[in-house]
This record gives structure tokens, C-alpha cells and sequence, in this order.
């Protein structure tokens, strides 16, 4: 691969993994809930897409239009139903939210089968930057990335909603005495982070072949992404996730069977970020919570 | 001797039904080989016991220290793969390199485990998960070792026959049960390491602060859990002839996690009622989809069929149900389900704190009453 392929898959993967991670660490540092079936959604947004746009022949905007809202929808009727009951618990919830993965596997093995192939390209085409081809999906993917994560910061850093998640994530206690409700800021936090986690699954139902155990590897490169910059930081996980998805790439460019070992050397990454830095690049540790 | 121990049994045993109940269980578990001999079923039940091994490990160094442990395939996998290479290059039977795998993944996951000792709670688990994993890419690159995805084929079994390999899983999973029944116990005159791991989990400040050495104690933990989930995993490839790198997957690391917590943590009997309670499900799926395929062909009436043919649907996916029970469990009885039955049949004496049958009104040593 030239380098300025390197940069573009790089910026790409990380632009995914950021969207991905940015609403888990929203999550964590909200609700300190670990919801690990937000990669789910990811696959689930991904199969609606080809739901829509090849077996009932809907357009492209029409399709989108459904499947984030929708997508969003059932994030937060599972976020009620299930994951709120038990949010006390947090082994209870890591095994809910793997239990989840595991439905949403096999309800899709059972609908689409096996391996049902991609969606077709949004945008068909390549444009040439810099001297290299490069396919306009990945352009869109990038320009969606851009505004999504734009979006989201100041969503939190101007509005009113963004001071009381914020607020919430500082300190629920303290916050839940300022008249600001928990309850109700860590549903529509999941909200946001669901839609976000949506929309990378949208941009993203052309390029990744759509397989019921998809959920794997964005699955770990969340959690990766969240450790490395520290949970609970937004800057840190959106750094994170470019640093992850650039390590990603170029074990896969430069090492032969970087196919299989891109896995370990982003893990080592975390392993050796988490022994020199234990609360992760971004992260901030309490002082009660020292050892 | 003998008369101390029918005594035992006769005062100790008989009138605790959760005992009576684990008795004829370990009995049941000695007989079964002798009425039934079917080797794909005794299989299972081979399976099932050195996966109680696994998840009662999980549970020594999970439930009972509170370092969770998302990684306990590492301990599992490495052990497997180690006795199967040993056994590839050198030719050596399962009784020489079972206790030298053992011995190695133990101490490989105790070194592992050493940066560990740093991080708590979400942090822990994210790391320990990565491992088993960073392993598993290296496993399927070095496919001249390892044969990558088929892994290593052939492996010789632990003893001639079927009936004798049974025997060598369930004694084994007896022998590890008890001692780790045993270290856990906070209430045992002679071991002080299960009041010590009980403290590191409640707070491990306040223990540091009455002088335990809590890192060495974690350490412990860490080799304890990781020995027996050697153990299981060292034999693990030799009762299924091959290993393959499915050992290392996160699914195995989940098993145990998903077993511990439905049968109930920080228990012993949690994890057994666990293993053999949705380990049978998913192993017999497809006998219990061959009986639903026969009564469709059998039944006229059709709502009845429509029934049998959904029901038929759910044995093809025993992850699905897997999945939906696990849910449902921790919703309704978070602390699982062995404890849930062991608090509905037994009372603790508020007097002498000696275990009572529920439906009894006083209590068996003291008198005092226990409505």
C-alpha cells in the first residue's frame, strides 16, 4: 500500500471507530454503565440498510431515513427495559449486553442468513486527490465523520443538554441535587450514542461484508479505543480511535499475515498504554479510587 | 474413623437438603457409566465436568478475590495448546505433558498478570480480555506450529477407553472442587486465604490496613484460578482429540463468566449448577431438534405442529436460547439461580447460625425458633 493509502484507510477506520466509541465513553462517563451491545447496533444499522435498499427496493435516503431513527428507537427501548433494571450491577450488565450480541447474532443468522453480501455503493465513482484513487464512499464516510463528531462536541460543550450530561458525568450525586435528572439525561445520552453508533453503521453497510457476527472486531476496537484514551474522555476516545485504526492499517500494510496479527498489536497497544498509564491517555482517576 | 464420618453424615448432611442434594449429585455422577455407556453422551458429561473446573475457577479468582477475570480463556487455551505441542513434537502421553502444561500456563499467567495487579474494576476486565485474544492472532499467523484455524488433530485420549476417561475428568473435577471449596471457605479454622478473599473484595483498602499483604494474596488468587483453569484446559484437548483455536476465543472466556453468574457467584455450587444446567442445552440441541422433527411427522393437529415447529426453530439455535435465559435470569433472580433454590429450601438459625431446612420451625441444634 503507497502512504497516502495508509492515511485515507486509516482516517476511514478511525473515523468509524471514533463515531463508535464516542457514544460508548458518552455511556460509561454518563450512566458508568459498560453497554457493550453498541457495536450490536452497529451491525443492526448496517442490516437495515441492506433490509431497505435491496430486498425492498427503497432508495438510499429513504432507507437512512428509516433505519437511524429506527435503530435509535430500539437502542433505547432495550436501554429501559433491560439494561436500566440492572444498571447497579456491572457484571450483570456486561453479561446482559453480551447476551444481547448473542440474540442479535442469531436473530439475523435466522433472517438473512449466513453471509448475504454488501449494500451498493451511495456515492458510485472514485475521485483522484494527491495523484490516488480514491472511491467517493470513503470520501462521504469521512465528510458524515466530520460533521457527526463536530456535531456531538458542540452538542455538549454550548447547548443546555450538553452542560447537563456533562454535569451528570462530572458527578451524578451532585448533579441529581442541582434539580438536573439523572435518569432522564442517561436515556437521552444512550439516545445520541445509539444514533451515532447508527450512522457509522449506515455509512459503513457498503465497505464491511455484512456477516451475523460482525459485531466482533468493533466490539473490542470500542473498548480498545475507550481504555487508550481513558473511559469516559470524549477527546480521549476520538484520539484513540484514530490512533487504533492507524495502528490497524499499517500492521495490515506492512507485516505479512497482518490480517490476522492487526488484532494483537492493537491490544498490545492498550496493554502497554494501560501499564505505563492506567487511566489511559485522556483519563482522570479519582482520588478515592487510588490504590 | 468410619463411625465419625457416618456421624457426620448422619447429623451434618441428612438434615441440610442443599447437601443432600450436591450427595446425590456426585453419587448419581459415579453411577452414570455404569447404566449407560453411550460414548457421545458421556462425552458431555466429560465436557461438562472440566468445564466446572473452568467456571469454578473463574468464580475463586472472579466472584470470591473480585478481580474479574475476562480473559480466563488464556489460562484454558495456553494449557491445551501446550500439552497438544508437546505431544506433537515430542510424542509424550497425556500424563507427562498435561502437568507440564499446567505448570507453564499457570506461571505465563501469573507473569501476564503481574501489570494487573494495578488495575481495578472495568480496567481489569478490558486487559485481561485483550490477552486470550492477542494470543489467538499470533496461534492462527504461526500456522506451521500451530495449524492456525484446524489447530492440531489426533491427540491421544487420557485413558483406553471411554468409561475410564469419564472416571479421570470426574475424579479430577472432584479433587479441584474440593480444594477450591475448600480455600474459599471464610470460615475455615485452617486456611486463612478464603477470609483473606473475601476482605480484598469488600474493600481492599481497609484489608491492606489490617496488614495483608494484598498484592501477594491477588497474586495467589491469580494462580490459584489460573492452575485449575489449567487443569481444565490441559485435559480439554485430550478428551476431544483435537484443540483448535476456538480455546482462546472470547466465547470460551464468556462461558465461564455466563455459567458463574447464572448458577450463582461467590459460591462453589453456583458455577456446578451453572455448568450442568446450560451445558447439557446447547450439547443436546440436536437430539432435542431430532425429537421435535419426529413429533411434527407425528402430530395431525396443525396449531399443534405450528407449535412444535417453532419449538423445532429454537433447537436449531440453542445460542439464542442460551442467550435469552441468561437475560431473563439475571433480571429476575440477579443473585442466580443455585442461590435462589438454596434460599428457598434452607433458613439460617439467627441463634447459632447453623443451616437449617426451610420447613423447619426451630432450629436443629439450639431450639430457637426460626419463623
Amino acid at each position: 500500500m503507497s502512504p497516502e493509502l495508509v492515511i485515507i484507510y486509516s482516517l476511514v477506520n478511525g473515523g468509524v471507530y471514533a463515531l463508535l466509541s464516542v457514544g460508548f465513553s458518552l455511556i460509561f462517563g454518563v450512566g458508568r454503565v459498560l453497554n457493550l451491545s453498541h457495536a450490536g447496533f452497529l451491525m443492526l444499522a448496517s442490516y437495515s440498510m441492506y433490509f431497505f435498499t435491496r430486498q425492498q427496493g427503497l432508495g438510499i435516503i429513504e432507507s437512512i431515513a428509516i433505519t437511524v431513527p429506527a435503530i435509535t428507537l430500539l437502542g433505547l427501548l432495550i436501554y429501559k427495559l433491560l439494561i436500566d433494571r440492572i444498571r447497579e450491577h456491572p457484571t450483570a450488565v456486561l453479561l446482559v449486553t453480551i447476551a444481547l450480541l448473542l440474540i442479535f447474532e442469531q436473530v439475523l443468522f435466522m433472517s438473512f442468513g449466513g453471509n448475504p453480501g454488501s449494500t451498493d455503493l451511495f456515492v458510485p465513482g472514485y475521485s483522484v486527490i494527491f495523484g490516488i484513487k480514491v472511491i467517493n464512499q470513503y470520501l462521504l464516510i469521512l465528510g458524515v465523520v466530520a460533521v457527526a463528531i463536530t456535531v456531538t462536541q458542540l452538542l455538549l460543550t454550548k447547548t443546555k443538554l450538553g452542560i447537563t450530561i456533562r454535569a451528570v458525568a462530572n458527578d451524578a450525586e451532585v448533579a441529581n441535587l442541582m434539580g438536573i435528572s439523572v435518569s432522564k439525561t442517561l436515556l437521552i445520552t444512550t439516545g445520541i450514542a445509539t444514533a451515532l453508533a447508527a450512522v457509522a453503521g449506515v455509512v459503513m453497510a457498503p465497505i464491511w461484508p455484512l456477516t451475523p457476527g460482525m459485531w466482533g472486531s468493533p466490539m473490542l476496537m470500542m473498548m480498545v479505543i475507550v481504555i487508550l484514551g481513558g473511559l469516559g474522555s470524549i477527546k480521549g476516545s476520538i484520539i484513540g480511535a484514530f490512533i487504533i485504526g492507524f495502528i490497524q492499517i499499517l500492521v495490515v500494510a506492512l507485516l505479512p499475515g497482518g490480517g490476522y496479527l492487526n488484532l494483537t498489536f492493537v491490544l498490545l497497544a492498550m496493554v502497554i498504554v494501560l501499564i505505563v498509564r492506567p487511566e489511559g491517555l485522556f483519563g482522570t482517576v479519582f482520588e478515592e479510587e487510588k490504590l | 474413623m468410619v463411625r465419625r464420618l457416618l456421624k457426620d453424615f448422619r447429623w451434618g448432611v441428612l438434615p441440610v437438603p442443599g447437601r443432600v442434594i450436591a450427595i446425590i449429585f456426585f453419587v448419581a455422577l459415579f453411577v452414570i457409566p455404569l447404566i449407560m455407556d453411550h460414548p457421545y453422551y458421556l462425552r458431555m458429561f466429560m465436557y461438562a465436568n472440566l468445564f466446572v473446573i473452568f467456571a469454578v475457577s473463574w468464580d475463586l479468582l472472579s466472584g470470591y478475590t473480585g478481580q474479574v477475570n475476562f480473559g480466563h480463556a488464556l489460562f484454558f487455551g495456553v494449557a491445551g495448546y501446550g500439552s497438544a505441542l508437546l505431544y506433537k513434537y515430542f510424542g509424550w502421553q497425556p500424563a507427562q505433558t498435561v502437568p507440564i502444561a499446567v505448570l507453564g500456563a499457570t506461571l505465563l499467567g501469573v507473569v501476564t498478570c503481574f501489570p494487573a495487579l494495578r488495575l481495578r474494576g472495568s480496567y481489569l476486565a478490558l486487559y485481561t480480555l485483550a490477552l486470550p485474544i492477542m494470543l489467538l492472532g499470533v496461534v492462527i499467523s504461526l500456522r506451521d506450529i500451530t495449524g492456525g484455524e484446524y489447530g492440531i488433530r489426533l491427540l491421544p485420549g487420557l485413558a483406553a477407553t471411554a468409561t475410564g476417561e469419564y472416571y479421570v475428568c470426574l475424579l479430577v473435577m472432584i479433587a479441584s472442587v474440593l480444594i477450591m471449596w475448600k480455600l474459599t471457605d471464610a470460615g475455615s479454622k485452617y486456611v486463612r486465604t478464603g477470609l483473606i478473599f473475601h476482605a480484598i473484595r469488600e474493600d481492599e483498602i481497609a484489608a491492606r490496613a489490617s496488614g495483608i499483604n494484598t498484592i501477594r494474596y491477588k497474586i495467589l488468587a491469580f494462580a490459584i484460578g489460573g492452575l485449575f483453569a489449567a487443569i481444565a484446559g490441559a485435559l480439554y484437548p485430550h478428551v476431544r482429540g483435537t484443540i483448535g483455536p476456538s480455546s482462546l476465543s472470547l466465547t470460551t472466556s464468556f462461558l465461564a463468566v455466563i455459567w458463574t453468574i447464572f448458577g450463582g457467584i461467590v459460591s462453589i455450587y453456583g458455577p456446578i449448577v451453572g455448568v450442568y444446567t446450560l451445558y447439557p442445552l446447547v450439547y443436546l440441541s440436536l437430539d432435542v431438534k431430532q425429537f421435535f422433527v419426529k413429533a411434527i411427522a407425528g402430530v395431525h393437529s396443525a396449531p399443534l405442529a405450528g407449535f412444535l415447529r417453532v419449538m423445532q426453530t429454537l433447537a436449531e439455535r440453542p445460542y439464542l436460547v442460551l442467550a435469552v435465559i441468561v437475560i431473563l435470569v439475571l433480571l429476575f433472580m440477579p443473585e442466580g439461580l443455585a442461590v435462589r433454590i438454596r434460599d428457598k429450601i434452607e433458613t439460617e438459625c439467627p441463634r447459632c447460625k447453623l443451616t437449617n431446612a426451610a420447613w423447619r420451625r426451630e432450629c436443629r441444634a439450639c431450639g430457637a425458633s426460626l419463623r
